[in-house]
């Protein structure tokens, strides 16, 4: 064999390692969850709120209705106002404000998700003197917004210029271009990544300690504090009875499904979407 | 947001004629910033018939081409002095409505650019900017449209698919089947068949002969025998001047100056 090959099969083989090494850790960590979690769920997961210390059974149907809740209401504040900036962003790539915007918007993707919650729980939860579901979807939404915003803006500018050329030629104004060519070609991408940062919020505990706080009660009102898988998880996983670690593990199984269950559902419903963006 | 300076220039506005030609264009400057790209252009382009318009690249054509519909609009710094006349009312006037003006004066452009939607939402699109909501009529005019660019048979059974998914001589096609549907006066064209290949060229070039009955055309081209193929009249742009304009067989056959009869025979471009 001649060096080239030999240098070549050399490389492969490197690169099949690493992929290896990178994948290790996520089969490690399925495996595991699958394990130890698949076998804690039951039906009264599903269907029990907790049960009081020392008694037995109960589940996190609470917990499951409010994570759902809490990213909702995170969706429901970063989407508009992300998808906004973005399309400012693009539109007006050159001004100083968008530059600003932008500068704010990568700063704010790298505080910590501890300090978010802070954040929210100064602007939020002090005033009104109470832990709220509200303030819990606050804080998660302003986890996701930077991220919403700078996919959108990437998204946008991806699109040919001849669309908006094409739009503008018919007669559309700058702003009928934008919302009924531009951000429709973009949209499929866009909803990609909003449902991405979705999945990665999903997951944060820490912004929600003091913001959603937690609760034991079944409770889906917007102004009390309500529970989370994340936090429910967390406050099982350290205490010191086998039955709540049990249920821990089984709600970091059910944490995963759902992240699971978001991607795919971001493929399908994109998949759906670019039906016309694809030849 | 104001891009343009309109800097009317009313001389020789006195000396208006009645019976003037679709478009009228005088003393036409241009500017992208600092530099002039257009130097005093006069050209009248009458109403139903093709006109070429010629020169080597970074001549000004093209910049001309889209100052008739101002697509240059959009680009910042860019300026405009003297007059475009469209049936006697200057394009650049300060109360000039724009969308109106785009919707009388359809353009089609180099690289074909149909939205990523079906056939029919392309077809409808300029339709529905101007509040047209009926699926009946709407359904109509669509099909007016592609029959009009000679597209209907190729796609009467797929208007639901995506229009992304046509051939490159089809993709133009439908936009020009899109720029008919909002009933445009004037049609520009902006090099619409130098993306394709000799065969559906030959089709758009069929169809530009067959539209020139109920359109006035401007289409700025790069190749001579599409030229003298398909226009009346030809203009000979260099340098961001009109060197000289007249009809396509004297342009070609006999021409005044000796710059245009060094471009249409070859010898430099």
């Amino acid at each position: 064999m001649n060096r080239r090959k030999l240098l070549s099969r050399v490389m492969e083989t490197l690169c099949l390692v690493a992929v290896l090494l990178a994948l290790l850790p996520l089969a490690f960590i399925l495996f595991y969850v699958i394990r130890e979690g698949a076998g804690a769920l039951n039906l009264d997961f599903f269907t029990q709120i907790p049960k009081p210390v020392g008694e037995p059974g109960g589940g996190m149907a609470n917990a499951i209705v409010g994570t759902l809740i809490l990213i909702g209401l995170a969706a429901l504040f970063a989407v508009p106002v992300g998808v906004i900036c973005g399309v400012h962003l693009s539109e007006y790539p050159t001004r100083r404000f968008s530059s600003l915007v932008r500068f704010a918007a990568d700063v704010m993707n790298g505080v910590p998700s501890i300090v978010i919650g802070i954040f929210a729980y100064g602007l939020v939860v002090l005033p009104v003197k109470r832990f709220s579901a509200i303030a819990g979807g606050f804080a998660l939404g302003l986890l996701m917004l930077p991220v919403v915003i700078r996919t959108t803006e990437e998204l946008l500018r991806l699109v040919p210029a001849g669309l908006r050329e094409g739009a503008l030629a018919l007669g559309a104004t700058r702003s009928r271009a934008v919302f009924t060519v531009i951000l429709p070609a973009a949209l499929p991408g866009i909803i990609t990544g909003v449902l991405v940062a979705l999945a990665r919020v999903a997951g944060e505990t820490a912004p929600l300690l003091f913001t959603a706080f937690n609760n034991r009660f079944w409770s889906t009102s917007l102004m009390q504090p309500i529970a989370s898988l994340t936090v429910q998880v967390f406050t099982y996983a350290i205490s010191p009875y086998d039955d709540w670690h049990r249920q821990a593990w089984a709600g970091a199984f059910l944490l995963v499904m759902i992240i699971l269950s978001l991607s795919i559902t971001a493929r399908f419903a994109v998949r759906r979407l670019e039906r016309m963006n694809r030849p | 947001m104001t891009v343009i300076d309109v800097e009317p220039r009313t001389s020789n506005a006195a000396a208006m004629i009645m019976n003037e030609a679709k478009i009228h264009v005088r003393n036409f400057d241009f500017y992208y910033g600092p530099s002039k790209v257009l130097h005093a252009i006069d050209l009248d382009v009458p109403d139903r018939q093709v006109t070429a318009l010629i020169g080597p690249s970074g001549c000004g054509k093209s910049t001309f081409l889209r100052s008739i519909n101002r697509m240059n609009d959009i680009i910042p710094e860019a300026k405009a002095a003297g007059t475009i006349r469209i049936d006697g009312r200057d394009v650049y006037a300060p109360g000039m409505d724009v969308v109106e003006l785009r919707r009388r004066v359809g353009m089609v452009f180099q690289k074909s650019n149909p939205f990523p939607k079906s056939i029919f939402d392309n077809i409808a699109y300029g339709l529905r900017l101007g509040g047209m909501r009926g699926r009946r009529q709407l359904a109509e005019i669509v099909e007016k449209s592609l029959r009009r660019a000679a597209l209907w048979e190729e796609v009467k059974d797929r208007l639901d698919t995506s229009a992304l998914a046509l051939s490159g001589g089809q993709q133009q096609r439908l936009c020009i089947a899109r720029a008919l549907a909002v009933d445009p006066e004037i049609l520009l064209m902006d090099e619409p068949a130098s993306a394709l290949d000799p065969i559906a060229t030959a089709k758009i070039e069929e169809l530009i002969y067959e539209l020139k009955d109920n359109y006035t055309i401007v289409i700025v081209t790069h190749n001579m025998q599409q030229a003298a193929r398909v226009s009346d009249r030809t203009a000979f742009f260099m340098l961001g001047k009109l060197v000289e304009v007249g009809p396509t067989n004297t342009i070609f056959m006999t021409p005044r100056e000796k710059m245009t009869e060094d471009y249409v025979t070859g010898r430099f471009g």
